[in-house]
């Protein structure tokens, strides 16, 4: 009880705090619809090879630019920590009864949700540029819901990373080496069909893989089962996530 | 019953600093209660240790009847805490952090709306309560801060150098605004500070801190008494050092410290003993300028039993663990 009540009245910190600072939002949405607008143009005929899932690359395309911005936001999501250990304001709520686990969940939560916001623009982009969605309503709620889970557990990493290191640097090191690869090492522009056998491998076990793939077999509707499999494999690895950034807590409490 | 019970606590961070060796002291129901030292005296840990922000390595600490270690949940019910960082949401407006802290503080919901609006009109920010918290001048922000570890309606209040970094003026207002708080709540105060005057000023009772050590404790007058003799400041045209020998030598004189151009010495019944030395500089071919004479103040207090002063103008205020220490050796 307490841990959900405190969880939402912290989620509408950070959410208010965002709504009233938009521009970040928007300026992370920047460069995922330059990527959507500049690859979805050029490697237009792309799809004229086999392997490809459909014969639109923008709608081959959009759930893989939706990915990568749930990444890139989602390991951004610990410099929102890291600034309210400066500014004090996570020593003014742990002195009061609030839920520990209620810090981590509602930073989390956080980012899930302005992913999903963020998600629903690149979509409606991506429809204009002449992506279809034979999944339907329900293939868009899952494609979004996808995004909100690896963005969920990609978010609790950065904020245990953030505890942890407790230095800008670190994190902006970390997320800098590990993003854009995580994303290259995935279908996110190319048909795992045409990809090179070791990147294959490699992909298989890369979350942010199961992601695209998740959320690109959502927007199509063409293959629930391995929709559901993917999803399975984000959800253990959000809990993971939740885990990590949990004993990362309690590593920084006995280090303070 | 005491409201903070202190016992031997010992606290080494990580980074091998030993912040707190040996701090005992209690604080009753009502009391201002002031920890006085400079900065990486070890105040502020002591006052995260009381607070449940970080564990001692030995020693026991209650709050408000609670152990610190075995039950912080308590502890934290019955306690508000004013941390030398701020902590507040500069992008919000101050009734949403207020109602955010009533919240997390579990003041039940129905009354969360009243205790905010009663606690806003006693820091007198009822007028700038919608207005974003970045607008507000440092006074307001130290008042909602002040505000914030009240409105669960705490039995204990922790203030981590509340003054630091604020313009004269505003901190007497601040000095105000304690003094009007233990008059008409009666909760328990612990202050930590590095200003002798805001210690001499507000504090029923204090503990003289130096290196993780309580050194002297007792009522500002207690501690000023027990110290012997006044202090007599003398201004001399040349050579202080040589003054100070000449000084030095005198029997009522009880120590003498250089100190630029002036002497202070410390010397039993001062004012009839200025004549004295005034002759006895000239004889030695020193002209004396002026000369002061005081009564102990707490400087001499913390000269006295700890064998240094304490340099506590011009202080900029530290950040938390930031150890380095700004003192000046007397001898």
């Amino acid at each position: 009880m307490g841990f959900v009540m405190d969880t939402l009245y912290l989620l509408k910190r950070h959410t208010l705090a965002t709504v009233r600072i938009p521009i970040w939002v928007f300026m992370s949405l920047v460069s995922p619809l330059v990527w959507l607008v500049l690859y979805g143009q050029l490697f237009k005929r792309i799809v004229e090879l086999p392997g490809f899932e459909t014969n639109s690359y923008i709608q081959f395309l959009t759930p893989g630019v939706i990915v990568m911005l749930a990444l890139f936001n989602a390991a951004w999501g610990g410099m929102g920590t890291l600034q309210d250990l400066t500014d004090g304001v996570i020593d003014r709520l742990l002195v009061t009864p609030v839920s520990r686990a209620a810090l981590i969940a509602s930073r989390v939560l956080h980012t899930a949700l302005t992913v999903a916001v963020q998600a629903t623009i690149i979509l409606l982009v991506g429809l204009v540029m002449g992506a279809r969605v034979p999944g339907g309503v329900l293939g868009v709620l899952t494609m979004l819901g996808v995004a909100a889970l690896l963005a969920g557990g990609i978010a609790a990493i950065s904020n245990g990373l953030a505890l942890i290191t407790r230095r800008e640097e670190t994190l902006i090191a970390v997320v800098n080496f590990f993003a854009t690869p995580l994303v290259f090492l995935s279908s996110a522009f190319i048909a795992t069909a045409l990809m090179p056998g070791w990147i294959r491998a490699i992909a298989r076990a890369n979350p942010v893989n199961w992601a695209v793939q998740g959320a690109r077999y959502a927007m199509l509707g063409s293959d629930w089962g391995a929709v559901a499999s993917y999803g399975l494999l984000l959800g253990a690895f959000a809990v993971l996530g939740v885990l990590f950034a949990t004993q990362a807590f309690r590593a920084y409490r006995r280090s303070t | 019953m005491d409201a903070i019970v202190a016992e031997h606590l010992r606290k080494t961070y990580r980074n091998g600093v030993r912040a707190v060796e040996d701090v005992t002291f209690r604080v009753a129901p009502g009391e201002i209660f002031g920890l006085l030292g400079p900065n990486g005296a070890g105040k502020s840990t002591t006052v995260r240790i009381l607070a449940t922000l970080t564990q001692p390595d030995g020693g026991t600490a209650r709050v408000a009847g609670h152990d610190v270690r075995r039950d912080p949940a308590g502890v934290r019910r019955k306690l508000g805490y004013v941390a030398q960082v701020s902590g507040v949401d500069k992008h919000a407006t101050g009734r949403e952090n207020l109602t955010l802290q009533a919240h997390l503080h579990r003041v039940p919901r129905r009354q969360v709306r009243e205790r905010v609006e009663r606690v806003l009109a006693w820091v007198g920010l009822t007028d700038a309560a919608d207005r974003m918290v970045r607008t507000y001048s440092g006074g307001m922000q130290r008042r909602l801060d002040i505000a914030l570890a009240l409105v669960h309606e705490p039995e204990v209040l922790f203030l981590d150098e509340p003054t630091t970094g604020l313009d004269p003026e505003t901190r007497a207002a601040l000095w105000d605004d304690l003094v009007r708080l233990k008059r008409e709540r009666g909760l328990a105060v612990l202050l930590t500070t590095h200003y002798l005057d805001e210690a001499d000023r507000l504090c029923d009772r204090l503990a003289i801190v130096d290196r993780g050590r309580v050194v002297v404790e007792g009522t500002p007058a207690e501690l000023k008494a027990g110290v012997r003799g006044d202090r007599v400041t003398l201004e001399v045209e040349q050579r202080p050092a040589e003054a100070a020998a000449v000084l030095q030598s005198l029997d009522r004189v009880l120590e003498v410290v250089p100190n630029g151009r002036e002497v202070i010495a410390r010397v039993l019944h001062g004012a009839t003993a200025i004549p004295q030395l005034v002759t006895v500089l000239e004889r030695a071919g020193i002209t004396v300028q002026s000369v002061a004479l005081q009564r102990p103040s707490l400087d001499d207090v913390y000269l006295f039993h700890t064998g240094h002063r304490m340099i506590t103008d011009d202080l900029a205020p530290d950040g938390l663990g930031s150890g380095e220490e700004r003192r000046s050796w007397a001898s």
